[in-house]
Formats: C-alpha cells, structure tokens, sequence
C-alpha cells in the first residue's frame, strides 16, 4: 500500500521531476545529435500511442467497457485535424477556416438540440400525449403521435441548422480577424491548438452518440458493436473523396503540416494524464469504477449508470482523438490502411499488457510496445523484419502467462497512486450509544 | 398492515410476470415510518422479487409501490435510491476491486456537489467536498468498526465484515428505508447476534424504517415486529411473530415444501 507520508519528498514533486528529467533528456539529446530523428519520432509515435490508451483504458480497465473502437475515435480525430490545419496552409483567402468553423459551430448546434430534446422530457411527453388521447383508436393515436415527433425534431434540427449557420459565420469572422493578425509562427500554433482540441471534441462528440444507443449492450456485445463502428469509420474513409475531395479516399491524404514536435507531443501527454489521473480520483472517477465493479449494485447506490458509462466512452473518444490529430501531423500522411481495425487492437494490447486499470501501467506498456516493434525493426537482419509480428506476439503471450494482470496490475507509480485520505479520528455524531461489536 | 393509515411504504396488487410464470401475484403491504417488518417464505416465494421491484431493478407487470406518497414504478433505479430506498443484497454485491472506503464513498456520488471541471482543475469545490465526503465515509466505517479496514480492498475483508461494509454502503446513501436481504445469511450464532444488535442500533441511530428478508427464525421472530409470509409468490399470512409462529398456513408452507422435495 502507498505511504506517503514515509517518503521525504511529495509524490508530485518527482513525478513532475521525472516528467520533466524524460523531457529534458530527450531534448538535449535531439538537439545535440546524438539521438536519430528516427528514434525521436519513435519516441512521439510511443506518447501518440499512450494518449490513445489511456483513453481506452478510462473506458476498458476503469469502467469495464470491451471497446474496439478506439481507432475509429483515433482516424476521426486525425482527420478532421489534418483537413483543418491543410485548409488553412492552402488557401489565403476567406475560406481559409471554414472547416474549423463549420466543425465548431456544428458540434455547438448538435450539443444544443441534444440539450434541448433533453430538457424536453420527450418520453414523460409522449406518454402523456399517449394518455390524454386514449379514447382514439390505436392507428389514429399512432398516426397523431408519429407527426408530434416528426414535428419536434424538426423544429429542434431546424433551431440547430440556423444556430449552426450563423456561428458558423461568427467563428469564421473571428478566426479570419485574429489568427491572420498574429505572428506566423503564434498563428500556426494557435491554428494547430485549436485543430487538435477541435478534432479531439468532435470524436468525443461522435463517442457520445455512438455510445448512448451501444451502450446499452453488455461485454462482448458492446465489443463487436465497437468493431463494428471502426469498420464503419474505415469503409467511410477509403471512399472519403466521394465527399470531401481533399481527403482523398483510398489513395490517401497527402500534404499534411508537419507540426507535430516532442514538445507539443509531451505536453498534450503531460496534460492529458495529469486530467485523467485527477478524473478517476474523484467522485465521477469513482462512479465510473463501480461501473465495472458491479453495475446492479452501482445503480442501488444512487449511480446513473448510463450516463458513467457515456461519460467515459466520451472522454475515451477524446484522447482518442487528440492522438490522431497529433498522428497526422507528425506523418504528414493519413491512409485509410492506418486505421484498418486490426490496428484498432494496438490500444488494446497495450493497455491489457500493462495491467487494465493503472494509468503508469499504460505510459510504461506503450513505451514498451513502441520500442519493441521498432527496435526488432532495427535488429533484425534485413528481409526479416516482417517476422517482428511473430515475435512480438510471443513476447506478449509469455508476459500474458506469466503475468496474468498485466505488467503492473493495477498498481500505480508516484503521483498516479490513489491520493492519502487524511484519517479522521471519529466521534460519532453527538451523544450516541456506543456502536456494537459486530464480530470480535 | 393496511390497516395502518399512513404508511410510508405502501404496495398494492404488485404482480409480476416472467413468461409464465407468476414470481409474485397480487403483493400487498404497507411500513408505517420506523417500522421493522419481516419478509419471510420458502426459497423461490419471490421475496427478493418484491425487493428487485421495489428497488427498480425489475419493473412490474402490475400493482403500485408508493414511497412517501410519491409512486416509484417504471422509476430509474438511481433515482430510487435518491428518493431515499436502499437496499442490501442476497449474495453480497461489494465493489470487489475498490477500497473499503471508496465503497462506502461511491455513495456519496450522488450529492458530489462539484462537477467534472472542478474534479479535473482541482478547484476548492472538489477539495471541501472530497473532505467533506471522507469525513463522512470514515464516520461510518467508525460506526461498523471497519476504521482499521479503511485502505484495503473489499475482496479482502472477512466473510461478516463484507457484510457489515455492505450495510455502512447502503446507509451512506441517506436512506429512509432499508431493504435488508437475508443480511445473517452464512452467519454463525454470535455472529447473528450482534447482526441483531447492529439492526436495532443503525435503526434508532439513522431513524430507518426497515423491511428485513430472512431465513434464519431466531432472527425474524427475534426482531421484527411484523411478519409477511409469502410462498409461491402469494401472500399466504401476515401477523406478528407469536401469530406467525401458530399459524397453520405458514407451517404447512414450510413443510409442504419438504414432502415435495421429498418426491
């Protein structure tokens, strides 16, 4: 168990100086040419695919959701990224930021109407609607309630579209008055913060509404659901270009920004564990591990079990997301191929070969992975680098064998462990009768 | 028991169906505030049905539960609990893999009082009220003597401490009204003796209106002061524990079932 107390220095203190060591050191030895940019990228791709995990992990290890769609989140979160930062290195002229501001204003207008059908209490509506028109005969009734729905989302998806449009305008016109005013090098920085975040929430989004109905389904269900929402995703990217000319389908999306650097790749990673480790030491966090624990007993104890478990697909969607954009921007490349689903296990490997349910387990299993598979690439004889897939399999299957929970179970390092809660020496509430002793 | 006017629990005509099958038919009963009551039967009388109703874990086919006046059926079950129901289960459902306080501080969800920004950013909100809900969480552990317990987790713990953590958990929800399932199941004599006492000490303590499923007499007959039989999803007696003890029915129940087994 951890004893804080017992160390002399604060547990965030060195984790942060840890961080910060990792950081540093990669830097300098970049920097200084004794690192290869080969294991540099190796070194993000490894951080890209640790963003990625985690997400899972919230999902999969913290809230017991078997999902395989963490790539579909991964290729839209890359997408939408690249289609945003491309726009805006081509064009010069107002359209510049229509794809930001399009996404941005949608998703408000989708958040919107979903907030609204909300506060509606559409299923309370319906069944009273259902009753007050009892006397009817069922096709009447039937046909009268059929043309309310139809009537009220239209007025929602109408209130939604107008919304959309006139942000839409709003953004655009903000965005074409201040990032063009900036520095290049700010504007650039701006402009791929704002793409990522942007791509990040639109996955979590589409999370969120693939979740609510999946959701509903238990274990290996849900899983093959998921599975079924990445073959869905890959299917619409090869054939993207019949929509959206510059994503190029089957052959692929070219002239991406390179933008992506160790910093911003460790810095999102920084932050993003630093938010997913304050996430599940909390009471939602807690919420969404007696999810997994027990869902029925979750429910007796006051917990909206459906909406732990959206919550979770959606932040999983999120850093999913956020990991994509960073992809595409370190590649330059997006090809449908990247996103097929098999590639959709690689989260899934790492997280159960790191121990589902611990955050360090995760950072260390996808440093791990990504140094496996590439370091065989590099010490193998040449013309025998494909049978990396055949040891790293064996590999994982030994540590799955011997290691049935993981690299590290679910235990956690430094600031990761679960928070010391301060004894409290109790006085039970006023003057009562002394507790009985239950058993000796 | 309808004989009581105000009730705080009140069911009339619940029925449930699976298939079939007829799990419990036409149940009836009304728990005045504070009241202690038994829910006793042979094994598949659908004791634990009412309570999978009651809870809203099953919604029923027919019949009406209302709880403090307000109706509880084709209610969610998290929402129950908030109206102040909670309950303990027949096989002991911990939360295996967190720790026995997060157990009892999983309850506390419910009135977090901070949302997600505030837990993510650490606000002041997320830190009083973390404090605010450990506190709390300990102040139970304290009453079920589980204070030495605190970091493990609850896979761990002792067959009669899970039990007792299970109650702690269930109590941490604010409740009114405790639905107890066979709480001295796998028991032993003393064991089942300060199970007794810790009933008649939450009951005063938290002001709990009590409604108890049993198999063990000396537990039913010992504490409660009301006693619904039920066999084969039917109510076949009611009384108090003397009245129950005489009553033709319920002997017959009981041993009708042996000669059936017998078969």
């Amino acid at each position: 168990m951890s004893m804080p107390q017992a160390r002399c220095l604060p547990t965030w203190l060195t984790t942060l100086v840890v961080a910060v060591a990792v950081f540093v050191i990669v830097t300098m030895l970049y920097a200084r040419g004794i690192m290869t940019s080969y294991v540099y990228n190796v070194l993000q791709l490894a951080c890209i695919a640790a963003i990625s995990a985690l997400g899972l992990n919230l999902v999969y290890g913290f809230n017991g959701q078997f999902s395989l769609g963490q790539i579909g989140f991964y290729a839209i979160g890359a997408y939408s990224s690249a289609l945003i930062t491309k726009e805006f290195t081509t064009y010069w002229s107002g359209a510049q930021f229509s794809t930001l501001s399009w996404l941005q204003a949608g998703m408000i207008g989708v958040v919107v109407i979903l907030w609204a059908a909300n506060r509606l209490h559409l299923r309370q509506l319906f069944s009273r609607l259902n009753k007050a028109l009892a006397e009817l005969r069922r096709m009447e009734r039937t046909i009268l309630v059929a043309v309310v729905v139809v009537l009220i989302t239209l007025v929602l998806v109408a209130v939604g579209a107008a919304l959309t449009w006139v942000l839409q305008l709003g953004i655009s016109a903000l965005l074409t008055a201040l990032i063009p005013a900036l520095p290049a090098a700010a504007a650039q920085s701006v402009l791929f913060f704002l793409a990522l975040v942007t791509s990040a929430a639109f996955a979590a989004l589409v999370a969120y509404l693939v979740g609510k109905p999946l959701l509903r389904l238990h274990s290996d269900y849900f899983g093959i659901a998921t599975l079924g929402f990445a073959i869905v995703i890959y299917t619409i990217l090869q054939n993207s270009d019949m929509v959206i000319a510059t994503m190029k389908g089957a052959r692929g999306m070219v002239e991406i920004p390179m933008w992506t650097s160790w910093p911003w790749v460790f810095g999102i990673l920084f932050v993003l564990v630093v938010v997913m480790r304050n996430l599940v030491y909390s009471s939602h966090g807690r919420a969404i591990i007696s999810v997994r624990e027990d869902e029925v007993a979750a429910r007796q104890m006051g917990i909206n079990v459906p909406n732990a478990k959206v919550i979770a697909f959606a932040i999983g969607g999120f850093y999913a997301g956020m990991a994509g954009g960073l992809y595409a921007h370190l590649i330059g490349f997006l090809h449908p191929s990247t996103f097929d689903f098999v590639r959709g296990f690689d989260p899934l490997i790492i997280i159960v070969f790191g121990g589902l349910g611990s955050m360090t387990g995760t950072l260390v299993a996808s440093g791990l992975f990504s140094l496996i598979i590439e370091g065989l690439r590099v010490v193998l004889p040449q013309g025998f680098e494909d049978w990396r897939f055949v040891i790293y399999p064996i590999l994982l299957l030994a540590i799955i064998l011997l290691r049935q929970k993981g690299l590290l179970g679910t235990h956690e390092w430094g600031w990761l462990q679960p928070p010391h809660v301060l004894l409290r020496e109790v006085a039970v509430t006023g003057g009562n009768p002394q507790p009985p002793e239950v058993i000796p | 028991m309808s004989d009581q006017s105000v009730s705080l629990l009140q069911i009339d005509g619940l029925t449930k169906l699976f298939g079939g099958l007829r799990a419990v038919s036409d149940f009836s009963a009304g728990l005045p505030e504070g009241a202690l009551h038994g829910l006793i039967g042979p094994n598949g009388a659908g004791k634990t049905t009412v309570f999978n109703m009651i809870t809203g874990i099953y919604v029923p086919t027919e019949g009406d539960i209302r709880f403090d006046g307000t109706s509880l059926v084709g209610m969610e079950p998290h929402l129950i609990t908030r109206t102040g129901v909670a309950r303990t289960f027949q096989n002991i459902r911990l939360f295996q893999d967190m720790s026995v306080l997060d157990n009892v501080r999983v309850a506390y969800h419910m009135h977090a009082g901070y949302n997600l920004a505030d837990a993510i950013l650490h606000l002041g909100r997320f830190r009083r009220q973390e404090r605010l809900q450990s506190d709390r969480a300990q102040e139970f552990l304290a009453v079920f003597n589980l204070t030495n317990r605190r970091d493990e987790l609850a896979r761990n713990l002792p067959y009669g401490e899970q039990r007792r953590l299970e109650i702690a958990r269930a109590l941490a929800t604010k409740p009114r009204l405790l639905l107890l399932d066979e709480p001295a199941a796998g028991m032993n004599p003393v064991e089942t003796d300060n199970l007794m006492e810790l009933i008649h000490f939450i009951r005063g303590q938290f002001k709990l209106t009590i409604l108890l499923i049993e198999h063990q007499m000396r537990v039913v007959m010992g504490i409660c002061e009301w006693i619904t039989v039920m066999d084969f999803g039917q109510v076949i007696a009611r009384g108090t524990p003397k009245e129950i003890q005489s009553n033709q029915r319920v002997i017959e129940a009981y041993l009708g079932k042996r000669r059936v087994r017998g078969l």
